[in-house]
Order: C-alpha cells, then sequence, then structure tokens
C-alpha cells in the first residue's frame, strides 16, 4: 500500500482519477494548484487507486492524504 | 497629482506604491483579501478596505467591490500594479466612467496591446521586427499544424491573451506542436477567459531584452533603456539586470527607437514596457508583446536612471509634465534584480508557510521591496514573490559581488526560498560572463 501525501499547501484544482481504477506508475491523480501553478500528482507505482482523499475545490495542507494506491 | 490613489493590488507592489505616495503626500488607500489582513500594505496605507475572501476572483479581480471600495475612501485614482486588473482595458474604462483617475495607458491602449496577435500585426505595420507568425488565432490543431509546416519548426505556441507565461511552450515536431496547442487553448481558458492561440516563430538562444518607455502627457513617448530579463524558469522571469551584457550601443539604439514607435503607434500614456528577444546567433531583434503597465522589475531601471517611475506615472496620469529632464536620460551604473520566491531552489515548486525568521540586507546600493516581514503567513492563493531584492554599483562587476554579499546575508525561514539558486546563479560562470541566454536555468538545474 502506498500512501500519496500532499508536499505543500495547495487548492485541488482537478481530481482526474476516480476511486477503484487500476493506475499505472507515471499516472496523473490529482491536479493541485498552489501559487499560479499547477502541480500533478502522480501515481508512484501500479495498483488499484482504493481511496482519493480529495475533491475539486478543497484545500490541502503539507503532509495531508491526498490517495492510496494497493 | 492626484489628491488620493487607491492600490488595487497587494503584496510588494502594494508597498512600493503607498512609498512613492507618501513621499509625494498622496494620500495611500489599500484593499486587501481575507488572506492578506496581516501583511505590512495594509497596515502602511493611509487608508485599507477589505474587499473579499482569499481567492482573487472574489477579492483583487472583483471589479465591483473595489469600484466600491473607492467610492467610500473618495479615492481620486487607481494604481492597478502588475498583474491582476493592470491589463484588464474594461476595468480601465469602468474606472474612468466612474469619474476616477486610472493610472496607467488609455483601455484602447490596453486592448491593442492585450491581444499579442493584434499587438503583433500593429508593431509589423508600425515598422517594429516581429518573429514570422500568425497574423489571425489559430482555429485548431490541423490548422496549426499546417501553420508549424510553413513557418517551420521549432515553433513557439502561445495565449494570445496571456502572460505570465501559463499556456506557453516551444514544440520541435508536430505531435508536440499538437499536444502544446491543446494544453495552451485549455490554460488559455481558464486563466484569460479566450482560448484565441498565436504560433510564431522559436528562436532557439534568445535574450529576453524590454525597453522601458514613458508615455508623456503631451503625447511625446520617451525610452528609459532597456531590462535584460533572460533569467526565467517556466517563462517566468526570475533575474533582470540593466544595462543588458548582450546588447551594444548600436542595437540599444535601434532597440530604444523601435520601443519609441511601438509607444507611439498606441497613443501610449504613462509607464510601459516593450518585450524583445534578440537573438544571440545574428544579433537582430524581433518585437514579443508590450506590457501596458509597471513592471515587477520596473526598479532596476529606476537605480540607474535616478527616476521614480510610480512618481512619472501619478503626474502623466493628471497631465502634468514628467519630473526629470526628458531630453537628458543617462543612466549610470549597473542594477541587478533578484526576485525571492516562496519555493524549492532546486525544483522550483511552490512553498507557502509561516515565516519565521526575516531578516533583509541593507547597505549602500541594496533595496529591497518586500511583501513580507517576520511572522506573516505565506499562503498559496497568489503568485510566489517575497521581495525583489534589487543592487546597484558603478559596474557589472561590482554589482554581482553586492549581489552575493546580500544574497548570503538575507535570511528567510518557514517557507523554502529561491535564495540558494540565486547564490549558485550568482556564481555560475554563464551569468557571471554575461554571455547567458533564456536557457540558462535550465542549465544551472538540469
Amino acid at each position: 500500500m502506498a500512501e500519496i501525501r500532499a508536499e505543500m499547501v495547495a487548492n485541488v484544482w482537478k481530481v482526474v482519477a476516480v476511486e477503484g481504477d487500476s493506475v499505472a506508475d507515471g499516472d496523473t491523480l490529482v491536479i493541485l494548484e498552489s501559487m499560479k501553478m499547477e502541480i500533478p500528482v502522480v501515481a508512484e507505482g501500479a495498483g488499484k487507486l482504493t481511496r482519493l482523499a480529495v475533491a475539486e475545490g478543497d484545500v490541502i495542507q503539507e503532509g495531508d492524504l491526498i490517495a492510496v494506491i494497493e | 497629482m492626484p489628491a488620493s490613489v487607491l492600490i488595487a493590488n497587494r503584496g510588494e507592489i502594494a508597498r512600493r506604491v503607498i512609498r512613492t505616495c507618501r513621499r509625494l503626500g498622496v494620500r495611500a488607500i489599500a484593499v486587501y483579501s481575507e488572506a492578506d489582513a496581516e501583511l505590512p500594505f495594509v497596515a502602511e496605507a493611509d487608508e485599507a478596505v477589505l474587499i473579499g475572501p482569499a481567492q482573487a476572483k472574489l477579492s483583487y479581480l472583483n471589479t465591483g467591490a473595489i469600484l466600491r471600495a473607492a467610492s467610500r475612501t473618495g479615492a481620486a485614482a487607481i494604481h492597478p500594479g502588475y498583474g491582476f486588473l493592470a491589463e484588464n482595458a474594461e476595468f480601465a474604462a469602468q474606472v474612468i466612467d466612474a469619474g476616477l483617475t486610472w493610472i496607467g495607458p488609455s483601455p484602447e491602449a490596453i486592448e491593442q496591446m492585450g491581444d499579442k496577435i493584434r499587438a503583433r500585426n500593429l508593431m509589423a505595420s508600425a515598422g517594429v521586427p516581429v518573429a514570422e507568425g500568425a497574423t489571425e488565432p489559430v482555429a485548431d490543431a490541423d490548422a496549426a499544424a499546417a501553420l508549424a509546416k510553413r513557418i517551420g519548426y521549432p515553433i513557439m505556441i502561445k495565449a494570445a491573451a496571456g502572460g505570465g507565461g501559463i499556456g506557453m511552450s516551444a514544440a520541435g515536431d508536430e505531435q508536440s506542436l499538437r499536444s502544446g496547442f491543446e494544453t495552451a487553448r485549455s490554460r488559455a481558458e481558464r486563466f484569460f477567459g479566450s482560448p484565441a492561440i498565436l504560433l510564431e516563430r522559436y528562436i532557439a538562444a534568445a535574450r529576453h531584452v524590454e525597453i522601458q518607455i514613458l508615455g508623456l502627457a503631451d503625447g511625446r513617448v520617451v525610452a528609459l533603456g532597456e531590462r535584460d530579463c533572460s533569467v526565467q524558469r517556466r517563462h517566468q522571469k526570475v533575474a533582470e539586470e540593466t544595462p543588458s551584457p548582450g546588447v551594444d550601443q548600436e542595437l540599444r539604439e535601434r532597440m530604444l527607437a523601435a520601443a519609441i514607435r511601438a509607444g507611439e503607434a498606441v497613443g501610449y500614456r504613462g509607464a510601459g514596457t516593450v518585450e524583445c528577444l534578440v537573438d544571440t546567433k545574428t544579433g537582430e531583434f524581433v518585437f514579443l508583446e508590450m506590457n501596458t503597465r509597471l513592471q515587477v522589475e520596473h526598479a532596476v531601471t529606476e537605480m540607474v536612471t535616478g527616476i521614480d517611475l510610480v512618481e512619472q506615472q501619478l503626474r502623466i496620469a493628471d497631465g502634468l509634465e514628467a519630473s526629470f529632464d526628458v531630453g537628458f536620460i543617462s543612466p549610470s551604473g549597473h542594477a541587478l534584480e533578484l526576485r525571492i520566491y516562496a519555493e524549492d531552489p532546486v525544483r522550483f515548486l511552490p512553498s507557502p508557510g509561516t515565516i519565521g525568521q526575516w531578516e533583509e540586507p541593507a547597505g549602500a546600493g541594496i533595496r529591497v521591496d518586500a511583501g513580507y516581514v517576520a511572522g506573516n503567513t505565506v499562503t498559496p492563493h497568489y503568485d510566489p514573490l517575497l521581495a525583489k531584492l534589487v543592487l546597484h554599483a558603478a559596474d557589472r562587476a561590482q554589482a554581482l559581488t553586492l549581489a552575493r554579499q546580500a544574497v548570503g546575508s538575507f535570511v528567510v525561514t518557514g517557507p523554502k526560498t529561491n535564495l540558494d539558486f540565486h547564490a549558485d546563479l550568482l556564481n555560475s560562470e554563464e551569468f557571471g560572463s554575461g554571455n547567458y541566454d533564456t536557457s540558462v536555468v535550465s542549465r544551472l538545474r538540469p
């Protein structure tokens, strides 16, 4: 199981993946926006996206859980 | 001179405008979002009005709230700073319609220059060189591919209504052109509300050199010298200097003359910047775009000319003549600006956070225009510019030495900053030699 957490404070701009998806290494899951920059959050390894903890419009803090891949 | 000025902006530029207002005895009115209540520009203004929540759309881009704040505080004029509403022709017209003084060029000039395709066409007809490219918006990826084939690769893709490097990319072949085109279109739509895309020939090795112009109240246009802004990451400037080490006197004269023609072609009033690319192989330059506002990096021009550009903006907006002898502009020495961003110094990813320590360097030839002080929180809502570190010395070598010392003694804790990047830049052989181009950052951070 791999947890993907936020590297910085950001707004969730777009949620690209859907819970239950099979994802490949490097797939974009979510696009964050911080300081006028879009930051894609990608899968670090292949697996099943068992949890997507954010929704579009959320403000997330550094360390917050974004997704779980099993 | 207007009796009072409302500054429709935030951070360092709001503070910068307030400083000149103070010196001239002009009442300065700040507007701010909930996220910025603790920042120094709010406290330093004579009056400050809360205009909305953090989201820029609801505050710094909220024209209704800003105009209401102006009316409530009896502001005589509005200074837009840069970004946000600075190049919004509709807002400029609303300000004028409300009976206020707009500190900037006419809405018509903003509109003509805001559309990069129209601006290119207009410049070409005024005799300003432009790169080969589209004369009308490119409809779709197929049309883009056809045009690119005619012009030849590599090709530059840009949002016609854009700025800040958003949606911009270079393509070396048809496949990357097609994907770049779609990305540019979605970003252009989202950030600028217009999907119009421009293609032009990409100059592989170029310097970004821009000319500061002032359109005077009597209609004349003068040029105050150039700035080299080739140090960029993600097409955004990180460091600037004047004079440009890549521009000799002969080229400078041609560029200044072209910039004056550009300003005259749109009846330009106030402070503006004509951005050009200088091809390092051929030594030729082409028009890139005109910024119809004060630039972030205006400070380097102020350091070498001794002219307060905000003061000139206020004077010109009120129909007054410039405060300096326009027939005798003689820059002296060398100035450098380093943009201190809240971002990690390696990957340049944003790093908001609360500032613990904040110690600015000080001394002869050092100017710091900062938006923050110790204890402030840098939020993710706005751009990452924390401060501008500006250095002025007799020549480039001395300016670099001063810059190295200043960077070394600038202390910021909390958010990560790019100070370490600046230290590397200043110590690099490429930047040190002066012989660099717009790819210098990607060579320093491969």
